[in-house]
Parts: C-alpha cells; sequence; structure tokens
C-alpha cells in the first residue's frame, strides 16, 4: 500500500513524505525534499564570478579567473555530492532492525542498520535550535551491559526536518510495530 | 513471531534439492549454508553433515526443501518432498519454491505439534538474502560474549546478526567441496563453481614456511649475540645506551623476529600487527636504499664531508661572539667582571679544544661518512637515528656547557637556599626532614651574612650564563626530538591497514554490511 502526502519542514520549505506499508510488520517512509533549484545555482555562480572578475580588474592576472571557474565547478560537485540530500528514508522491519538511508543530489546513498536488539524505543523529542524550538524523531539505543539504561540516542530525518505533524505518522507507525515486537518477544 | 530464514543469493539459480544450514531458536532463524542437489542418498547426506558438525562445531542440519521448477504441476514433487521431511526431520520444516524464470517465491514452514502428528501450523516467513562471497572474505570478529552473562544464558541480545554471520564465517569447511568434486554429494554454494584463490598467495603460503624457519634461526642468533654478556661492560653498556642507533637496531631486530616467527597468528589482531610491521620494514629499506644511491651519486659523500668542517667552524665561531656578548654589557644588565672574565675564558678554552679536535679527525670525516652512509641500506629508520646520533657528538661541546652552567647554577641555588635559612635563624633538619629554628654562634652568623651577600650579588651572572646555555641545549634537543618523532612516525604508520582500507575495505569490516 503506499501513499504520499506533502508536508512543511521547520523553515518553511516543501516536503513530500512518502509511505509504503509492504506488510504488518514491515513499513518504508521516504521523506523527499526540494531539489536544487537553479536559481541559487545562477545567483551563487554570478556573485562568485563578479567578485573574482572585481578582483581582477584589481589585480591584472588572469589566474584569478581561472580559479574563480575552478571553485565554483568544484564547490557544485562537493555540494552535490556530500551536502545535499534529496531523501531520507527510514524502513523499519520488526524484529530484524531499522534503517535509514540518506540519499544525495550526484546519486551517492549512504545508510545505517540498527538490530532490533540494540532499539529500546522510538521517540519525538524536543529541541533548541538557534532561536527555534523544533521537534525531532530520534531512536533510542540500549546499553549492552546495562539494558535498562540508553546508551545512544541516534535522531532521524536529521537534514529534511519535518515538522510535528509529518513526525506523528511516522511516530505511530514505528509504535505500532515496535508494540508488536515487544509483545512477540515477551511471549516467545 | 515471524520466521526468518537467511538464504544466500548464489543458491536463488540452483537446481531443487535440500536446504541444508543450521537453525537459530533464539532468534526463530534458519541459516541456509548450501543446497543438496537430487539425487543423492539420506545415510551419505547425513555422514556429510555430521563430519562437517565434527569439524566446525557449527550444528549444521536439513532445514527443509528447495524447489526451483518449470510451471509444472505441484502434485508429483510435493508426496516426494514431504516424505523428505519424514526422513529428515526438522522443526521447522523449511519449503521454499520458486518458478524459473519469474520473481515469484513461495516460502512455507511448517511446525510439527507434537500432540497431532498430522496437523502442523504455518508461520509466516521473512526471506532475507545474504552474499556468502562478500561475508567470508570479510573478515569477521567473533560475536562478543558479556563478561557478566553467566554460562547457560542465551546470548541473543549480544548476538543477534552477528551471531548469523559467524555462523557462515565458521562453517568453511562446508564450502570445500565444489562440483569438480567426485563426492558423493553434490552441493551448491559460492564456491560450487570452483574455490576461490589466488596463484601469488599460494605460492607464498608455501614459500614461506622454509623462509621463516631460517630468518627465524638467523634472527635468533642475532639476538642471542646482542643479548651477550660483552656488552653489559660499563663503557660499551654505557655508550649503548646513549646511543640511539642502537635502540633503533634492537627495536626492528625485536619486530623482524616477530615477523618471521614459525607460529601462526592466533586472531587477526595479530595478523594485521605482524603484516603493518612487515610493510614498515619494507617502506623503511626501500626508502633507505633510495637515500643511499642518492647520496652515493654525483659524490655526495664527499660534498657533505667537505661541508661539515666549515660547518662546525663556524658554529664555534658564532659560539665565541655569544661568549664575548655574554663578557661584556649583555642588554644592557651589569655583570659581575671578575666572574664573568672567568667563566667566559674557561668556555672559550673548551671551545678552542673542541675546534681543535675537530681539526684532526676532518682527515677522517669522509671515510666514516661514507661507511655510515651505508647503513642506510638497514633502512631510513637506522640513517635517521645515525643523524641524530652525529648532531648530538658535534654538538657535545653545547651539552658540557649545559652541564656546566647547570652545574653552578644548582650549587648556587643549594647555598643561597642554605644560608637564607642561616640569615632567619633557621637550619634544614636531615632526620626529621623539616625547617626547625636552631641558635647560630656569632662568628658562624657573621660567615655566613658574608658568604650570603657574596652569592647574592653574584647570582645574575650565573643565572644569566645558566639561561644562554639552557636554551642552546633546548634548541639541540628540539632537533634530535623531531628527528626522533620521524623515526617513531616510520615504526610505527600502520600503513597495511591502511592500504586495505583504500583498495579493500571489506576485509577491514566487524560488521554485517546492511540489508
Amino acid at each position: 500500500m503506499e501513499d504520499e502526502r506533502s508536508f512543511l519542514d521547520i523553515c518553511g520549505g516543501p516536503l513530500t513524505l512518502r509511505r509504503r506499508y509492504y506488510s504488518s510488520y514491515c513499513r518504508e517512509f521516504g521523506l523527499s525534499s526540494a531539489r536544487l533549484s537553479l536559481r541559487s545555482v545562477t545567483a551563487v555562480t554570478c556573485t562568485v564570478w563578479l567578485v573574482a572578475y572585481g578582483l581582477f580588474t584589481l589585480f591584472e592576472n588572469s589566474m584569478i579567473l581561472s580559479s574563480a571557474i575552478f571553485i565554483t565547478i568544484l564547490g557544485l560537485l562537493g555540494y552535490l555530492h556530500f551536502v545535499k540530500i534529496d531523501q531520507e528514508t527510514l524502513l523499519i522491519i520488526d524484529s530484524l532492525g531499522i534503517q535509514m538511508t540518506s540519499s544525495y543530489a550526484s546519486g551517492k546513498e549512504s545508510t545505517t542498520f540498527i538490530e532490533m536488539d540494540k532499539v529500546k524505543d522510538v521517540i519525538v523529542n524536543e529541541a533548541i535550535y538557534m532561536q527555534k524550538v523544533i521537534y525531532y524523531l530520534c531512536i533510542l539505543l540500549k546499553d549492552p551491559v546495562k539494558p535498562h539504561e540508553i546508551s545512544q540516542v541516534v535522531p532521524v530525518f536529521q537534514s529534511t526536518k519535518p515538522r510535528l505533524d509529518c513526525l506523528i505518522e511516522v511516530y505511530r507507525s514505528c509504535q505500532e510495530i515496535l508494540a508488536r515486537q515487544k509483545a512477540t518477544s515477551a511471549s516467545p | 513471531m515471524v520466521l526468518k530464514a537467511f538464504f544466500p543469493t548464489c543458491c536463488a539459480s540452483a537446481d531443487s534439492g535440500l536446504l541444508v544450514g543450521r537453525w537459530v531458536p533464539e532468534q526463530n532463524s534458519a541459516v541456509v549454508l548450501a543446497v543438496v542437489h537430487f539425487p543423492f542418498i539420506p545415510i551419505q547426506v547425513k555422514e556429510l553433515l555430521a563430519q562437517v558438525q565434527k569439524v566446525s562445531q557449527v550444528h549444521v542440519a536439513v532445514l527443509g526443501t528447495w524447489c526451483h521448477r518449470q510451471q509444472e504441476p505441484k502434485e508429483s514433487l510435493g508426496h516426494f518432498l514431504e516424505g523428505l521431511g519424514a526422513i529428515f526431520s526438522h522443526d521447522p520444516w523449511l519449503q521454499l519454491c520458486r518458478e524459473r524464470g519469474t520473481r515469484f517465491w513461495s516460502c512455507k514452514a511448517y511446525h510439527q505439534v507434537s500432540t497431532t502428528p498430522d496437523k502442523s501450523i504455518e508461520d509466516q516467513v521473512m526471506l532475507i538474502f545474504y552474499d556468502q562471497r562478500k561475508v567470508l572474505l570479510s573478515w569477521l570478529h567473533p560475536p562478543t560474549v558479556l563478561p557478566d552473562c553467566q554460562a547457560g544464558d542465551t546470548t541473543a541480545s549480544a548476538g543477534g546478526l552477528a551471531d548469523i554471520f559467524d555462523t557462515v564465517a565458521r562453517s568453511e569447511v562446508l564450502f570445500q567441496n565444489n562440483q569438480f568434486d567426485e563426492g558423493p554429494v553434490r552441493l551448491s554454494h559460492w564456491q560450487s563453481e570452483g574455490v576461490e584463490a589466488s596463484i601469488l598467495v599460494e605460492l607464498t603460503k608455501q614459500a614461506s614456511g622454509p623462509v621463516c624457519l631460517l630468518l627465524a634461526s638467523l634472527l635468533s642468533l642475532l639476538s642471542a649475540v646482542s643479548a651477550c654478556r660483552l656488552w653489559k661492560l660499563w663503557p660499551l653498556s654505557f655508550i649503548r645506551r646513549k646511543l640511539s642507533t642502537c635502540e633503533q637496531l634492537q627495536h626492528r631486530l625485536k619486530h623482524l623476529s616477530l615477523i618471521f616467527s614459525t607460529q601462526k597468528a592466533q586472531s587477526p589482531t595479530q595478523l594485521m600487527k605482524k603484516a603493518n610491521m612487515l610493510v614498515s620494514v619494507l617502506i623503511d629499506v626501500a626508502l633507505g636504499l633510495l637515500l643511499l644511491s642518492w647520496l652515493h651519486n654525483n659524490n655526495r659523500i664527499g660534498q657533505l664531508a667537505n661541508a661539515l668542517v666549515p660547518v662546525a667552524d663556524r658554529v664555534a665561531e658564532e659560539l665565541q661572539h655569544l661568549l664575548q656578548w655574554l663578557m661584556g654589557a649583555p642588554a644592557g644588565l651589569k655583570m659581575n667582571r671578575a666572574l664573568d672574565q672567568v667563566l667566559g675564558r674557561f668556555f672559550l678554552y673548551h671551545i678552542h679544544l673542541w675546534i681543535s679536535y675537530i681539526h684532526l679527525m676532518s682527515p677522517f670525516i669522509e671515510h666514516i661518512l661514507w661507511h655510515v652512509g651505508l647503513s642506510a641500506c638497514l633502512g631510513m629508520t637506522v640513517a635517521l637515528s645515525i643523524l641524530s646520533d652525529i648532531i648530538a657528538l658535534l654538538t657535545f661541546h653545547i651539552y658540557c656547557f649545559y652541564v656546566y652552567g647547570a652545574r653552578l647554577y644548582c650549587l648556587k641555588i643549594y647555598g643561597l637556599s642554605s644560608l637564607w635559612r642561616l640569615f632567619r635563624g633557621k637550619k634544614w633538619n636531615v632526620l626529621r626532614q623539616r625547617v626547625d629554628s636552631c641558635s647560630y654562634d656569632l662568628d658562624q652568623l657573621f660567615i655566613g651574612t658574608l658568604l650570603f651577600t657574596i652569592l647574592v650579588f653574584l647570582l645574575p651572572t650565573t643565572a644569566l650564563y645558566y639561561l644562554v646555555f639552557t636554551l642552546l641545549r633546548l634548541l639541540v634537543v628540539t632537533v634530535q626530538g623531531m628527528i626522533h618523532l620521524l623515526v617513531d612516525l616510520i615504526n610505527s604508520l600502520p600503513l597495511y591497514s591502511l592500504g586495505l582500507r583504500l583498495c579493500r575495505p571489506y576485509r577491514l569490516a566487524d560488521k554485517p554490511p546492511a540489508l
């Protein structure tokens, strides 16, 4: 079953949440943010080149212009490959684990997998972020030595940063699966 | 609970047969290791599994059936497969089915309920594909056993997926027979097309045995020679402690004997350490040979030797200027003329002696440098240690000045503190290790005060000399320290692990790859 809804992120930008219910114990949530707009790329390139041209007229050295071109190209490639995250996905499978995937604009994907045995709970927490108070979804991990204590907090959807309404949807589905998992693990 | 079946990707296109693997009850998962093809004799299959179990300590069993067929009617195969369930009883019994050419899979698992043997409960099955080749090529660490766990506790919370992949990694012996072996049982797994190996690696493994033996015996001979009692006699042991070259050589000898020791590495960490040491020794020797070739062409050694004596002269001249400056009015401070002259003349004479020794040695310097340059073939680290030792020897007079200045200063401070106590009417009680009051006689007080004033007024001069020579010594020590830092870097940089991280990152993996 597939479902798509649009939400807003904390800065007001548009987000799309795509929910897929593969089965009663396997769900996937994909959050995609807006792609890199042509307007911002043009603006940055023009600024850099104008500054370079200004420096060129000051110093009469043509290296400034070629280095400005290189900087622009390399900067754009680096931004697309290392910084701009297009989509973040959360895949939760009962009794196996939780997998978080971030896909960058250049096509690179980086995944993190957490086993279900290490997951204590999935919660929505508040944080103070500059002048705002925001909500974020995070996964609490158990300490292997002391199972009643929390050893790590892993935040999810860190670069798309959705608002509370979107987080509640994801939170409810995750809690259904975790409740199921706790019920089955309590009664072997 | 959902039953998890871990299925190797290489068996997805194999013919129909039996599934062989391990059942992990704590996690309700079945790890399929291989597929046994028809035709087979059940006794031989059971024998093979018992053999594998004995060697690898992994409880392998027949887990179920695998059916890879064209769209045939199910009945003919269905009864046959049920019959197999009766021969190899396993609870739960898996039935994986795939239609050839499509992506349609059917996975069922049957639990036998002991009270009613006819009925069986069906479970939901989650099929998880894993790449056997990647799991076996990465050197996975064994799953950690928690120190608090009693023996008998299920390590489900600590093991998890690590347990599953450890099972696969430990059953290597099952993957040794391939389709070219004339065995009674035909298996299908990641190596069934042929065992993967590299000729070079196999050849080096065969050759390493006798080579290691030979080198180990040579190195033990060398270590015995270096540990003999002759070196413990006074002048030799003193020189040995002071020269960093001897220390570096001993270090390298230890490394080499560890690398070429005849016992195999016990764990992956030890293997890594050995490999890192070997790579560092090889790189060291390569850099040393490079340095050697650079030194010996264009007669650089001769140029160096010719440049050495003027440099030493120049240093001595600068020192003399410094001393003349100190003997005058350095930085506007007014020194005690007599003490100044004495100390300055003493140090100037010392420098003069030193320069004479250098000039005496100058005809031999080229030969010495040539022979020392040959030692670079033992490694760049040895060459750098020799350089550091040469610097120490050439600046020996600075070291001497520092020692004299420090001794004088130390004596002065000691005297001053003792006389200061006398001035105040106190005394240091050696027995009680504290300051006690004491009544002195008049003549003791008189002489004490006199000496105190003398020492106080001579303090700036001594302090200045001490400061200047300490700074010079610090400079030399800094240069030597940088050279030793470089030597340590070459010694301890784990280049093998870095190279492995760049070229074959899966060998360094310690967690199973993502889903």
